[in-house]
């Protein structure tokens, strides 16, 4: 079975919208099984369709196409992900994808990546994590922290727009001091909670914390976490995405702020264990990277 | 247009609260009644061959090729397709489409009616389509249109379509398109 559920069966093609065929001919790991595909090949690819739900200028589906590109084995991949704007995406793509309950992800990952592996031994199955600040930093935290703390082979990577996006505004853990919302007038009294660093101190092998500004620097995080997980332990990105949306910036503004807070609250911070540095070395020299 | 449901809940009439109920098995619903299978299918085939612009809704559980049934199926409703003389129109997927949804290309569960309206349709066969996102799209059909609704489906019916055949595989097709054959032959068509 595997992908073949995105494969249109061939009495349909006629009738099917063309950004349906363009999606399945041109997804993520119908190419990938041509030739192993990464960021150099988006302008011919297709990950997401064109008329996906986020608002015009989304940040956000932008760093998901980096993600899908950057996936070392997507036809082996399963993308665990949350309620929110992240998980208005998944619908539009051609890839396995379990939607889990608001903040479970990290708990339902666990048990996925625990049967792959059980149930093929032999097929290296990547699960990542993909959500939202408030399911990873608030409601989700229990959970995942807790397979940080039980080394789970899963990737995790926050898109961390700073704000519950999808309800309408509400500040989060994520969410800089001070900052007020259309939901949380009086603005926001502690400071931004730093996941990265929890992450680090929970037992993840290799965290990141960055923005979407630079694709290629993104494909490089996705594509390292992932070999690391699969071999090491738990790995964690936060990639800044923000809501053009909640801090009333145009659809064409996301890119110049997301560069502004390359320098500011997203300044790069990156810790890999030496385990994960000694295979990531093994990785490089074996053409994986 | 749409009123507040008995229930308070959903804003259709829904076939439930006046007492319909999907068929039991081995048998077929017509409107409220309950009949035999073949004889729901020859009046689904009339109505599919006398009603204006007639059209089948392949769902995704035949659209995409994920198993031997259901590439088995898309022949076979390729087959029923050039029998009932119908057009074709797929809902490929169920995701709420804004702002726009090209009525002429596709149907989604959330605006189902717009493509009904736009297209003219006045008899239409649900099929492949997975029984949540059915119960939705045939509620809004049978309270916004006069489309005479037919749902061929793998598991136990739905009580809102005007006609519902219930367990239907390839061998249940195989045996629809035949009759079809016929009732086609006995009107002349
Ligand atoms: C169990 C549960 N609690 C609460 C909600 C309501 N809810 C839906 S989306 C959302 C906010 C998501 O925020 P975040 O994870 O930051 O994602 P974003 O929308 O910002 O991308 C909340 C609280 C829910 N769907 N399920
Ligand atoms: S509300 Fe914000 S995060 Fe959600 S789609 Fe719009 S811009 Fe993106
Ligand atoms: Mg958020």
């Amino acid at each position: 079975m595997a992908i073949d559920i995105y494969k249109i069966n061939p009495e349909f093609r006629d009738i099917m919208p063309k950004e349906i065929i363009d999606l399945e001919e041109n997804a993520t790991w119908a190419q990938n099984q041509k030739k192993p595909r990464g960021i150099k090949e988006m302008p011919d690819t297709k990950e997401i369709l064109e008329e996906h739900s986020l608002c015009a200028g989304c940040p956000e589906a932008a760093a998901l196409r980096y993600v899908l590109a950057a996936l070392p084995k997507p036809e082996e991949t399963i993308i665990v992900n949350s309620t929110g704007c992240t998980s208005l995406m998944f619908p539009h793509i051609a890839l396995h994808t379990v939607h889990s309950l608001f903040g479970n992800q990290n708990a339902v990952a666990t048990g996925i990546k625990r049967v792959l592996d059980w149930r093929f031994p032999d097929i290296e199955k990547d699960v990542v994590v993909l959500a939202g600040d408030g399911a990873t930093v608030d409601i989700g935290l229990d959970y995942t922290l807790q397979s940080f703390f039980r080394q789970e082979n899963i990737t995790t990577i926050c898109f961390d727009n700073e704000v519950y996006a999808n309800t309408g505004g509400q500040e989060s853990g994520a969410t800089p001091k001070g900052q007020v919302f259309k939901m949380a007038p009086t603005g926001k009294k502690f400071e931004k909670v730093k996941m990265w660093e929890l992450a680090t101190t929970a037992g993840c092998h290799y965290t990141m914390n960055m923005t979407a500004s630079a694709p290629k620097a993104v494909a490089k995080a996705v594509r390292e976490a992932i070999l690391v997980a699969r071999e090491i332990g738990p790995t964690f990105l936060n990639i800044y995405t923000p809501c053009i949306l909640e801090i009333g910036l145009s659809a064409n503004e996301g890119l110049g702020e997301m560069k502004d807070q390359d320098k500011d609250r997203f300044a790069s911070y990156k810790f890999v264990s030496p385990e994960a540095e000694e295979f990531l070395k093994k990785c490089k020299a074996e053409g994986k990277l | 247009m749409a009123n507040q449901g008995p229930a308070y809940y959903s804003p259709y009439p829904a076939a439930i609260y006046e007492g319909v109920i999907t068929p039991p098995e081995g048998k077929a619903l017509l409107l409220e009644e309950v009949v035999d299978e073949e004889i729901a299918m020859r009046e689904i085939a009339k109505q599919m061959l006398t009603k204006e612009n007639a059209t089948i809704f392949p769902g995704p559980q035949v659209l995409y090729g994920y198993n031997d049934e259901a590439k088995k199926k898309a022949t076979l409703i390729k087959e029923m397709a050039e029998v009932l003389n119908a057009n074709m129109i797929p809902m490929y997927d169920y995701r709420p489409k804004y702002p726009k949804i090209d009525a002429e290309i596709e149907i989604n569960p959330n605006h189902p009616n717009l493509t009904i309206w736009h297209n003219n349709i006045k008899a239409a066969i649900f099929i492949g389509v997975h029984c949540h996102y059915a119960n939705v799209a045939l509620k809004m059909v049978r309270c916004e249109t006069d489309c005479y609704t037919i749902a061929i489906c793998g598991l136990s019916g739905h009580e809102d379509a005007m006609a519902t055949l219930r367990d239907q595989h390839s061998s249940e097709l195989e045996k629809f398109i035949k009759i079809a054959r016929e009732v086609k032959a006995e009107l002349k068509l």
